[in-house]
């Protein structure tokens, strides 16, 4: 029943996905001053808003269970951490063709593109903190700490743009230099699929999480036998 | 009152076996001072972009040895099972980490006021022109990084290879706290005032030390005890 939900799902994400591209190639028309890149801009963005979910979610998952001690959170915690991690990846990297492009350099310095480095450093620790520790109790606490310090920088990310005056192009969903219509539909629009995608991911995750956990149940049951 | 009392006690006795041994701040002082000479190889030490690097130089040299005091403080517990008795002693856990912390920064702002000359010497740079702002920015900031380094220093201190788990995991956080600082310092090191919106990176020094000092004071007993 799960396979199957999770199969729908792909299917219906593939499709919209499908659809989307023919629009952004074809339909669209070119930015003013950008050109063709400019449609980086439709993965781009809903990468990095599906990032930022994420790691929202995985501070949930950390308080739920510094609360409740369920280690299903932690399973949780770790997968979205995990395709999080994915989406900053593909946001860093679509942002880098993009800079070649229109800015002729892969990267700079900038406040906006540095913290977004940073946000992706500290979710990786975050998974090399819990490659370190064996005990799963322990491990689950503290993921969940870390995971609950790291959001705190998350912030700053996002208020970036608006404190610092820098290299990355203004913001263009809320306040002056607001995008047209057309293309807002579709930023918005192409996150649907992006969001579904990273929902499958968190879903195959999640179960081998669990299972891992109870193979490794029955492995330390076995030892004791 | 009880909580102040117990929190300097624990501050006492970290101080007191520190200064009897030595061996972190030792370790760190000489750290410190070898990165001072190293990087004076990695550009030319008496030219113009020195002033302009400064103040990022400083608080790296900072946060380098910094990191090796804050890993002895939750490290020089695990002997003789001392983490396990403090933490089962009616000491709680945020006056256990408000007391380590105040020890680090203690120790962490001495070695900052015996780097400070040196680097002034080496680098040929009047850092004492505006003593009470860099006073203030050395606090706000050193704060930061003991209230950061001690909670990471907890949650590392039973982890294998915790020596480099922690610079690993404590420097994307400190980020923020080194970036407003390294700013605020090479304008103060080269005489200039804090301007006017400058004063956006102290306050951004004074949130981070509020908050971070609250969650830490929040998670600590999750992480020590659980």
């Amino acid at each position: 029943m799960r396979k199957n939900i999770l199969i729908a799902g792909g299917a219906i994400a593939a499709l919209l996905l499908a659809r989307n591209i023919w629009v952004i190639l074809t339909q669209l028309p070119d930015e003013k001053f950008q050109g063709a890149i400019f449609r980086i801009i439709f993965f781009h963005v809903p990468a990095a808003f599906t990032c930022f979910l994420c790691f929202l979610a995985s501070l949930i998952a950390g308080l739920a269970y510094l609360k409740s001690k369920k280690l299903n959170y932690d399973a949780f915690g770790v997968s979205v951490v995990e395709v999080g991690l994915a989406f900053g990846a593909v946001n860093l990297l679509t942002g880098m063709i993009w800079a070649r492009i229109i800015w002729g350099i892969w990267w700079t310095w900038d406040w906006r593109l540095t913290s977004m480095l940073i946000c992706w450093l500290l979710y990786a620790g975050y998974l090399v903190l819990r490659r370190a520790i064996d005990e799963p109790t322990e491990r689950a606490r503290m993921s969940a700490v870390m995971s609950v310090l790291n959001f705190s920088v998350v912030p700053f990310v996002f208020f970036s743009i608006k404190w610092f005056r820098t290299q990355h192009p203004q913001p263009v969903l809320f306040g002056e230099g607001k995008m047209d219509s057309g293309y807002r539909a579709m930023l918005y629009g192409n996150w649907v699929p992006i969001l579904i995608v990273a929902a499958i991911l968190i879903a195959v995750r999640y179960v081998q999480e669990k299972q891992q956990r109870e193979i490794d149940a029955l492995r330390r049951e076995a030892h004791m036998i | 009152m009880q909580f102040l009392r117990q929190t300097l006690t624990v501050t006492a006795k970290d101080l007191r076996s520190e200064l009897r041994t030595k061996e972190a701040v030792n370790a760190s002082l000489s750290f410190a001072l070898v990165i001072l000479i190293l990087f004076s190889f990695a550009f030319d030490p008496t030219s113009e972009t020195t002033r302009e690097i400064a103040g990022g130089l400083l608080w790296l040299v900072f946060a380098f040895a910094g990191v090796l005091i804050l890993n002895r403080s939750f490290a020089r517990e695990l002997a003789n099972d001392c983490l396990e008795t403090l933490v089962s002693s009616p000491v709680p856990g945020s006056a256990l980490f408000v007391g380590k912390s105040l020890a680090n920064y203690a120790l962490l702002i001495a070695i900052e006021v015996v780097c400070l000359p040196v680097f002034g010497v080496f680098y040929n740079v009047t850092w004492w022109s505006r003593p009470w702002e860099l006073a203030m920015v050395l606090a706000l900031t050193t704060w930061g990084l003991t209230v950061v380094g001690t909670l990471f220093s907890a949650l590392t201190v039973n982890l294998r290879l915790r020596e480099v788990m922690l610079p690993m995991l404590v420097y994307p956080a400190l980020i923020p706290c080194l970036m407003a600082a390294m700013q605020l310092t090479t304008t103060l090191v080269a005489g200039e005032p804090i301007a006017g919106d400058q004063w956006a990176w102290v306050r951004l020094l004074a949130g981070f030390d509020i908050i971070f000092t609250s969650l830490a004071v929040l998670l600590i007993d999750a992480v020590l005890i659980g």
